[in-house]
């Protein structure tokens, strides 16, 4: 809200100079330290020094310019000024402000003489926006009514004095504040000012004791509704200066009748409404709900379909209607255009109302439609100051009017009972315990009653404290202990540190995800933070099948699905890499992914997943599984098979984009040993888990029925016969799937040509930190010389290499110190249905040197396992 | 031709020292030292031929003409050490040059990569908390009405929620479902689970149905913290704010608390503090105001308590939250928000 200073002090004597910054800032200073934040100071009227009144003597064209002509006007000096303009809205005679030679006009405009096409001109005939008295920019600002002296200053012609503009920032349990009587209150009592709302007079008015006809059908909705008659009204324009103020608080001055409507709620915070009397039918007011469907055309000129919700359900609006019960009015939010006040009316009724704050906010909510009206109503205006403000409308009518009017009516008011406001019991001690202040029942009554509240004693250690009725907001102690801080200063309150009982420490869930993360970006990948929302096809495009968790209103429909897992997201980021030549990176992404809830719950079934795409140079399938292995042992996982899955004949082969219906999908699954939030996940599940934060029970291990039906079929989105599924030995547990991203995916995602192929990971990130990990118990190494043997064998091509180091690690048993895989080889002398894998193995033992003899019989051990257990042979054997 | 020992003469002894030393010096490889040295003091040398001869010498002249070859041999053997010193350091030297490297010219290999800068943030913003005492806290970022509204005393049609515009799912439950505004359902949560005292933060991921500008995305991350015990008032939450201003952006940054509204809260207070890039001086950052708002805070409202069953009257706490990405933003010197989003490496790189 925009506050002139001018305005605050028709309320409080405010000592502030308007032309002196500090003592403006002292104020601002004040206002904001009482939450009626100082988001600008803007100051007007200065700056005027230098422009005075000039009367237009003559007006003529300047060869070739038909833009701009040449005038001579009368400033009050010996000679005419001669200035060139380039406004056509004014003749001889007409009185306009002159800014002379070295004037510099608001907003650093300096005024010095110029020459245009040949003409020199003195100085400059100005707009009203040009000297920020008004709005107005079309033309000069030509002064009518008055008839000062040419050479007259401006400012003194105008009456102006310098003032100073408060754009405040007034919070939401603030609608008191939405006036300027109300800023002006607190502002006083926080300088200690005498303040006061000045009764209006109206007095003189002549009375007709007509009453208006008023109906509320709709208490509830409309608990207080007041009309008041004015007759002999004459709409013309409104006086200087208050045309002026509401110009200063951001609102455009229409009519002597609107402008005072206008003021009333700016000065008073009660929003009213003027109706043209003559074009009300039955001459009177019904508050009533809105029929479902029914139309109306509001004062901005748009039909509004009111009393039906979007989906097509009943709503309570609550309109204003004339007697007869046609509508002329949304309540609250914006009259109808039927009732506008125009020059011709003469007969005014003002509806003066107190409307339900819920009501008004779901109905300017669903409308789109928010007024001045309609956000004091929304946050509670104060019923009891419907007289004062409909008071305060007729003296502001017969102000701008020429003398002989207007008549006014009696006061027509309907109430609903409503429930006294209750008296609230403030303890000084709860004041203190709250604020951590020492404040004694003096000082808590001291801060209070200068601001409307009734402050007596309440017993021993309390006050009995009247909450004043344009507080809506306030309705407990607590309330009243927000008041008093505030009045008190939130600076003053002394600042102490209460000691946490407890050792922070972030959670082993916690610190693991950052250790995934950094030895994630230690291999060369980069965290990304891609978006939870994806369009509605990207699941299918990424292999994905079964239905995601739509969003009801989204931004854009390429926003209005729940992410499902990863893929798609870190393809786009590749994406938009690649298209800037940056394609060939390594992301990470940790993230939340969403399933439909399991049976029985409310909300959807949501983890968080760790996402890896690789698509550096040379990256492939092999890529993703040596990013795997540095994961899985930097977790000290104890083992995960990576399980492939068999290629299915070519018929049940589908492309990327038709995903086999058997697709696993997360929500197969039921949910990790505990999530990483509180209460394990749904709402109202219990409070069984007070540990909260910690993500998995003590044994992190899952129970067998934890591991997802085995679907079958690649996973999804994965090269089929370059992927596997992660899973863990000593559970069945699966983790996650690993490989390369299917090419048909890349090529759906429009990545066919900008990157090679792309190794990928995603893993369930609670199962794999809940997955059984290696003690943490060292052994230490053998002081005795190891021995080395290297085996190759010739093994089957289905034969996966990991098994058969299973078989070798088993047989070499305790003496077992090291064991690599460290040839692959293929060739003719194999046959295309083997391929040769050599192994080596150092042998050891804790407390002796290992016999040549023991050597032979270990290396024989495990040359007969392998061969018994695999179709291999060994090679060269 | 061995000198006749009978005429041995120092003449003779100081010839073949100058030829001995003479072939040391001229000696260009350890190899061909040790040639020389074979020459110049094995049995078939000159020094061994006068050594032999010394028998020839009557007895008086004898002795002192043996010290004379002794000091001859100690002096040629220490001419080899040190040749053999001379001739080490050239080939070292020569051996060095061969193996050189211009470590700059060292071809690049794929480096090490980089943490997000909002995940760089949440971690150190994280870490200053659990400094002070805090646990960190994470819950779903899907929730019923209830956690994201209600409880917190946010009934529908509240004004507050017209700031909070949500994306409500489409799942046809009983309860509307959307995705949160803020982390404050997990402080709900945590209350009702927790045994108190409380001291928490909840960092997270946080949704609000905004048109993407240079200051606001529709997907962005907050932490908030939640600290409920006994006797906890108002200046603890000053006092906590300020101390996590100093640690977190340094000793010269200070706190302020101004009267605010949350629905959550009572007494509200919105959290400014010092300009981080005019240090208070007054920027165009700050408005020339010398603050710069970060979020906001308050005591723990008593109608949040009762809804998760918590005596008001026996405990008292205090919640502020802010947003992490504008934490970044700040660290980074990043004006636009949008670029948080974008996931470009050359932007992700740099930290």
């Amino acid at each position: 809200m925009r506050a002139p200073l001018s305005w605050l002090a028709d309320f409080a004597p405010f000592d502030v100079d308007p032309a002196d910054a500090s003592s403006v800032g002292a104020l601002a200073a004040t206002l904001s330290d009482l939450g009626m934040v100082v988001d600008g100071i803007e100051t007007v009227g200065g700056g005027l020094e230098g422009v005075v009144v000039a009367r237009v003597t003559e007006l003529e064209a300047i060869e070739g310019a038909d833009r701009i002509r040449r005038v001579l006007v009368d400033a009050g000096e010996a000679e005419l000024v001669q200035v060139v303009c380039g406004a056509w809205n004014f003749a001889p005679g007409d009185l306009v402000p002159l800014a002379r030679v070295g004037a510099v006009l608001p907003g650093d405009f300096a005024i010095t003489e110029r020459r245009m096409r040949g003409v020199a001109s003195a100085g400059m005939l100005c707009s009203g926006r040009e000297l920020r008295l008004s709005d107005d920019g079309a033309g000069i600002m030509v002064l009518r009514g008055a008839d000062p002296e040419p050479g007259t200053p401006l400012v003194e012609a105008l009456g102006l004095e310098p003032d100073v503009v408060f754009d405040l920032d007034i919070e939401t349990n603030r609608p008191d504040a939405l006036s300027m009587a109300g800023v002006a209150r607190d502002a006083a009592a926080r300088l200690r000012l005498p303040f006061r709302i000045p009764e209006p007079a109206i007095g003189e008015l002549e009375r007709t004791g007509e009453g208006a006809r008023v109906t509320v059908e709709a208490p509830d909705l409309c608990p207080r509704l007041a009309a008041q008659l004015l007759t002999g009204v004459s709409v013309r324009q409104s006086p200087r200066w208050l045309a002026r103020r509401l110009a200063l608080a951001g609102m455009r001055p229409i009519n002597s009748v609107v402008d005072a409507s206008n003021y009333v709620m700016l000065d008073l915070g009660q929003p009213t409404h003027p109706y043209d009397l003559d074009r009300l039918g039955g001459g009177g007011l019904l508050v009533r709900r809105a029929r479902p469907g029914e139309v109306l055309v509001t004062l901005d000129g748009v039909a509004r379909r009111l009393g039906l919700a979007a989906d097509g359900s009943p709503v309570d609006d609550c309109l204003i209607c004339d007697a007869t019960g046609k509508a002329v009015g949304i309540a609250g939010v914006m009259g109808g255009e039927s009732t506008e006040i125009s020059v011709d009316t003469r007969r005014v009724l003002l509806e003066a109302a107190n409307f339900e704050p819920m009501a008004i906010a779901r109905t300017s909510r669903r409308l789109g439609l928010r007024s001045e009206a309609s956000v004091r109503f929304e946050r509670g205006a104060d019923p009891e100051g419907i007289p004062r403000a409909v008071a305060r409308f007729c003296q502001l009518v017969a102000a701008a009017g020429d003398g002989t009017g207007p008549a006014v009516g009696e006061l027509a008011d309907v109430r609903a009972p409503a429930p006294p406001r209750r008296p609230v019991r403030v303890r000084v001690e709860r004041v203190n315990a709250v604020l951590g202040t020492d404040l004694d029942e003096e000082a808590v009554g001291a801060y209070l009653a200068p601001i409307g509240f009734e402050v007596r004693p309440g017993g021993p250690g309390a006050l009995e404290v009247g909450i004043p009725s344009f507080r809506p907001d306030a309705s407990r102690e607590i309330d009243v202990i927000e008041e008093v801080a505030r009045h008190h200063g939130y600076s003053r309150i002394a600042r102490t540190r209460p000691a946490s009982p407890r050792v922070g420490a972030l959670t082993s869930y916690q610190a693991d995800r950052r250790r995934v993360l950094e030895v994630l970006a230690g291999t060369g990948a980069t965290e990304a933070w891609t978006p939870t929302l994806l369009g509605p096809d990207d699941h299918r495009r990424a292999g994905l099948g079964g239905p995601s968790l739509e969003v009801d209103n989204p931004l854009a429909r390429e926003e209005s699905v729940l992410r499902r897992c990863l893929l798609p997201g870190l393809l786009g980021a590749l994406h938009r890499n690649a298209s800037h030549r940056h394609g060939r990176v390594r992301l990470c992404e940790v993230g939340h992914v969403f399933a439909w809830p399991p049976e029985g719950q409310v909300l959807p079934d949501e983890r968080e997943h760790l996402g890896v795409a690789l698509a550096g140079p040379g990256d492939d399938a092999r890529a993703a599984v040596v990013v795997w292995r540095a994961l899985a042992d930097a977790l000290r996982l104890e083992r995960v098979d990576l399980v492939a899955e068999p290629l299915g004949p070519a018929g049940a082969l589908l492309a990327a984009g038709a995903p086999s219906a058997g697709a696993p999908s997360w929500a197969d699954a039921p949910p990790s040993a505990g999530g990483p939030w509180p209460a394990g996940g749904p709402p109202g599940g219990s409070s069984s888990d007070p540990s909260g934060a910690t993500p998995s029970g003590p044994s992190g291990a899952p129970s067998s029925a934890d591991a997802p039906p085995s679907a079958g079929g690649p996973w999804p989105g994965l090269h089929p016969t370059r992927s596997a599924r992660l899973v863990v030995a000593a559970t069945g547990t699966e983790l996650g799937g690993l490989g390369e991203v299917d090419p048909e995916v890349l090529a759906a995602f429009d990545l066919a040509g900008r990157v090679e192929r792309v190794g990928w990971i995603e893993v369930d990130l609670g199962r794999l930190l809940g997955a059984p990990r290696r003690s943490e118990q060292v052994e230490a190494p053998t002081r005795f010389p190891s021995s080395d043997i290297d085996l190759a064998f010739s093994v089957d091509q289905s034969t996966p290499a990991a098994s058969v180091e299973v078989t070798l690690a088993r047989a070499a048993g305790e003496m077992l110190e090291e064991l690599a895989l460290f040839d692959v080889y293929r060739g003719p002398e194999l046959g295309e249905a083997r391929r040769s894998l050599a192994w080596h193995l150092r042998l050891s033992a804790p407390d002796h040197t290992l016999t040549d003899e023991e050597v032979a019989s270990l290396r024989r051990r495990c040359v007969e396992a392998v061969q018994a257990a695999h179709p291999a042979r060994l090679r060269g054997g | 031709m061995p000198p006749d020992p009978s005429d041995l003469s120092p003449q003779d002894l100081e010839e073949v020292e100058a030829e001995a030393a003479a072939a040391v010096a001229a000696a260009g490889t350890a190899e061909e030292l040790r040639a020389v040295e074979g020459a110049v003091l094995g049995r078939h040398s000159g020094l061994a031929a006068l050594n032999q001869g010394l028998g020839g010498l009557p007895p008086d002249r004898r002795r002192a003409a043996g010290q004379e070859i002794q000091a001859t041999r100690a002096r040629l053997r220490e001419a080899i050490a040190r040749r053999r010193g001379e001739l080490e350091g050239i080939e070292r030297r020569a051996r060095l040059m061969a193996e050189r490297l211009d470590l700059t010219e060292v071809l690049p290999v794929p480096g090490r990569g980089h943490l997000h800068l909002v995940t760089k943030t949440r971690w150190s913003l994280e870490d200053t908390f659990v400094g002070m005492g805090f646990e960190v806290v994470e819950g779903p970022e899907v929730e019923t009405d209830w956690y994201n509204f209600e409880a917190l005393n946010m009934p529908p049609a509240h004004p507050a929620r017209t700031g909070q515009d949500s994306f409500y799912l489409r799942l046809g439950a009983p309860e509307s479902i959307l995705l949160r505004t803020h982390t404050s359902p997990v402080q709900v949560r945590l209350m009702e689970s927790r045994q108190l005292p409380i001291y928490a933060v909840v960092p997270g991921r946080c949704y609000r149905r905004e048109t993407p500008d240079a200051r606001h995305i529709p997907i962005f991350h907050q932490i908030e913290g939640l600290v409920v015990d006994h006797g906890i008032t108002f200046g603890d939450l000053a006092g906590t704010i300020e101390a996590f201003a100093n640690a977190y952006f340094g000793p010269a940054i200070h706190s302020r608390l101004r009267p605010g509204s949350f629905p959550f809260t009572e007494p509200s207070a919105e959290l400014d503090i010092t300009c981080t890039i005019c240090a208070g001086a007054g920027c165009r950052t700050c408005s020339s105001s010398g603050w710069v708002e970060l979020g906001g805070c308050g005591m723990v409202d008593p109608n949040v308590f009762a809804n998760v069953g918590i005596d008001a009257e026996e405990w008292t706490g205090f919640a502020f939250g802010f947003g992490i990405d504008r934490c970044a933003q700040m660290r980074h010197g990043l004006a636009d928000t949008r670029l948080l989003l974008e996931n470009d490496i050359r932007l992700l790189s740099q930290v």
